[in-house]
């Protein structure tokens, strides 16, 4: 079968517990350095307004912090990218306050929980602060949606030859939803990917196959667990090969049931 | 911008909508024409706000036994839409002639079955939810369309779109593109999006919801009433078809979270591009279905949005009157209507409107008409700035 989609990595943004920044973690993702998995730490977005930073949730500044980093790492201005955001739950904390308020009898929910409770609340925030007009989507697909946004950020880079950032992550939920939805650690990645090469350009990320039925690609032993953690983890086969500059194939599944395949050119 | 080039026409072989008008094409349309309002005081489930919503009989009947895992309204609603109008049928015929694997499923949904999530966290014991409970079917963005793809069995690109009320409209645009790439052949479209306290108590908290039935364009509009709708389509790359989807367009207010852009410069620049990729002339738009949400800002933003983007004598209105704000399901509801005024060459009047907001300059139909109708825009907008315009044709 010939290639279904091709776009360029420009940049890429990462954060997750031991993995803090792209730059950062590249000796890791490919295995020079140990892996140690330590808590995230707080982080102050630059693109978000004083006013709107107050209200932002976890979740909100986990996406600003790959999305800031994959600009910054690039060639390419904030303003000039349709954005693609993609999370299996969006913010759980906040609906598991909304929950928690409307089993109450007075029935309080926080109007700011509210705005802040649609899966686009990253999305609509990234927007206001990058000062973009372009399309942007919010998408779900269960453990699936880091590839469900990568194959939709990749068609419309093909499609409309417009540079697309795709954003993935997602944060554990408080319990008890936590227990229905165990997610070990929060997780985000971004990836910048535009439909023509640059001297920017870290690779070139075809996808081959919807139907595969090559074994699923797994991480390095360090970090497999961490893969599996939470569905934006999913991205580490390829985000690992990329830091070793490697060529690669790699499978990924898609649904419960069907892998895609993708193939990496440094 | 984004270049926007012309785009080819999609075939749209198949569409259903059920709302609080009733279930499948004939209720909606026999609502629209003989203007009946699907709108009543809202008794749902505990709700003890005064307001009207647009609720839809009947789901009280269980899921498929062999989707029993997916019990919550949501996905009951859905099933109850599914079945309509031959829908089904059809699907299954489309699985026949083209293979599973090569039929996308692009679901739209603004809250899935959060309800089913405040029913558990009520009967929470030691700390935990109920074993009844299932996260993963019913709560997750992501269940809707997963249970549309287990519903038919399919098995290509499947994923659901949430940006809040342009969700189902956008579900369009992501199989057009889908299509056009080759990653599937064709595709089940929708949105479903089912009454909760969520959205009730939450639009209530923003001081965005009517006690009245909600009243567009109206001078003294004063919010929404909330509804729930199932709707679906299927589009098909490769079919013959009286219906297309002409065009789409994509844009972010980057604005506010919960408030437009008072310009309308976001919704006008949608409804631009949908034209550019028609590659029709604002003229050669017959009738915009607005999204018309009855809130003072919306509509006030929408009317210099439509305005700006050259449609001012446009005949337009709002059909909310009629549902209820569906939501994440409005996109899909509002391009089921916009295919049936096509079909049936009629253009709904803004129902509930008594005065005209005299601030609104755009062409709002006061009185409903009929006429042949070639072209139909629909715009949708949600919370987080995220537009959509959407244009169906009949084919020529």
């Amino acid at each position: 079968m010939s290639a279904l989609l091709t776009a360029f990595i420009d940049a890429v943004g990462l954060a997750a517990p031991g993995l803090t920044g792209w730059h950062e973690s590249k000796a890791i993702l490919r295995g020079d350095q140990p892996y140690t998995p330590m808590p995230l730490g707080n982080y102050s977005p630059t693109f978000l307004p004083a006013n709107e930073a107050r209200r932002a949730t976890a979740t909100v500044l986990l996406a600003f912090r790959v999305a800031e980093e994959a600009v910054r790492n690039s060639n390419h201005t904030a303003a000039s990218l349709a954005t693609v955001f993609a999370s299996s739950d969006a913010d759980m904390k906040v609906s598991h306050r909304i929950c928690t308020a409307l089993a109450q009898p007075q029935r309080l929910v926080s109007p700011t929980d509210f705005h802040n409770s649609v899966h686009n609340a990253p999305s609509g925030y990234w927007h206001i602060g990058a000062r973009s007009h372009h399309a942007s989507s919010a998408i779900a697909a269960h453990d699936y949606s880091f590839v469900a946004g990568l194959l939709e950020a990749m068609t419309q880079v093909q499609v409309d030859r417009q540079a697309t950032m795709l954003v993935c992550y997602d944060v554990p939920a408080p319990e008890p939803l936590l227990e229905r939805r165990p997610l070990a650690n929060a997780f985000g990645v971004a990836l910048l990917l535009a439909p023509t090469r640059s001297p920017h350009s870290l690779a070139r990320l075809t996808v081959e196959n919807l139907h595969s039925s090559s074994p699923l690609s797994a991480s390095s032993t360090l970090l497999e667990s961490l893969r599996s953690s939470n569905p934006a983890g999913r991205v580490l086969p390829l985000i690992e090969s990329l830091a070793r500059q490697q060529d690669a194939r790699l499978v990924f599944l898609r649904s419960d049931d069907r892998k895609m395949e993708i193939s990496l050119a440094i | 911008m984004t270049v926007v080039t012309r785009m080819q026409p999609l075939a749209i072989t198949h569409y259903t909508a059920t709302t609080a008008l009733g279930r499948g094409r004939e209720a909606q349309w026999r609502a629209l024409e003989n203007e009946r309002t699907g709108l009543a005081k809202c008794t749902f489930d505990t709700n003890s706000l005064d307001c009207w919503a647009g609720a839809v009989a009947g789901l009280d009947q269980p899921l498929r036994s062999d989707l029993a895992a997916w019990e919550c309204r949501n996905n009951r609603l859905a099933q109850l839409a599914l079945s309509q109008d031959g829908f089904d049928v059809a699907a299954k015929d489309l699985r026949a002639r083209v293979g599973s694997d090569r039929i996308g499923v692009f679901m739209g949904t603004s809250t899935a079955g959060i309800h089913h999530a405040e029913l558990a966290y009520r009967s929470i014991e030691n700390g935990k939810l109920p074993e009844w409970f299932s996260h993963r079917h019913t709560q997750s963005s992501a269940s809707t369309g997963e249970f549309v793809a287990a519903y038919f069995e399919l098995s290509g690109p499947t994923f659901v779109i949430s940006t809040a009320c342009s969700s189902s409209a956008k579900v369009f645009a992501a199989a057009q593109r889908a299509i056009q790439a080759g990653l599937c052949d064709a595709a089940i479209v929708g949105g479903v999006d089912s009454l909760c306290l969520t959205t009730l108590y939450g639009f209530n908290a923003l001081q965005l919801v009517s006690n009245e039935m909600c009243r567009p364009a109206d001078a003294t509009r004063n919010g929404i009433s909330i509804g729930e709708a199932a709707g679906f389509a299927i589009v098909d790359g490769s079919a013959k078809s009286a219906m297309q989807l002409l065009g789409y367009g994509e844009s972010s207010d980057a604005h506010h979270m919960s408030a437009p852009s008072p310009d309308g410069a976001g919704a006008a620049s949608s409804m631009r591009a949908a034209l550019q990729r028609a590659n029709l002339a604002a003229t050669e738009i017959d009738y915009i279905n607005l999204h018309g949400t009855g809130t003072q800002a919306n509509d006030a933003a929408e009317d210099k949005g439509v305005c700006a983007a050259e449609m001012g004598t446009t005949p337009c209105s709002s059909t909310k009157g009629w549902t209820g704000h569906t939501l994440g399901a409005a996109g899909i509801v509002e391009s089921v209507f916009a295919m049936l005024c096509i079909e049936n060459g009629f253009m709904p009047r803004s129902l509930n409107t008594r005065e005209k907001d005299p601030k609104l300059v755009s062409n709002i139909l006061l009185e409903s008409r009929r006429q042949t109708v070639r072209n139909v825009m629909s715009n949708s907008f949600g919370f987080g700035g995220s537009n959509c315009s959407l244009i169906f044709g009949a084919s020529r």
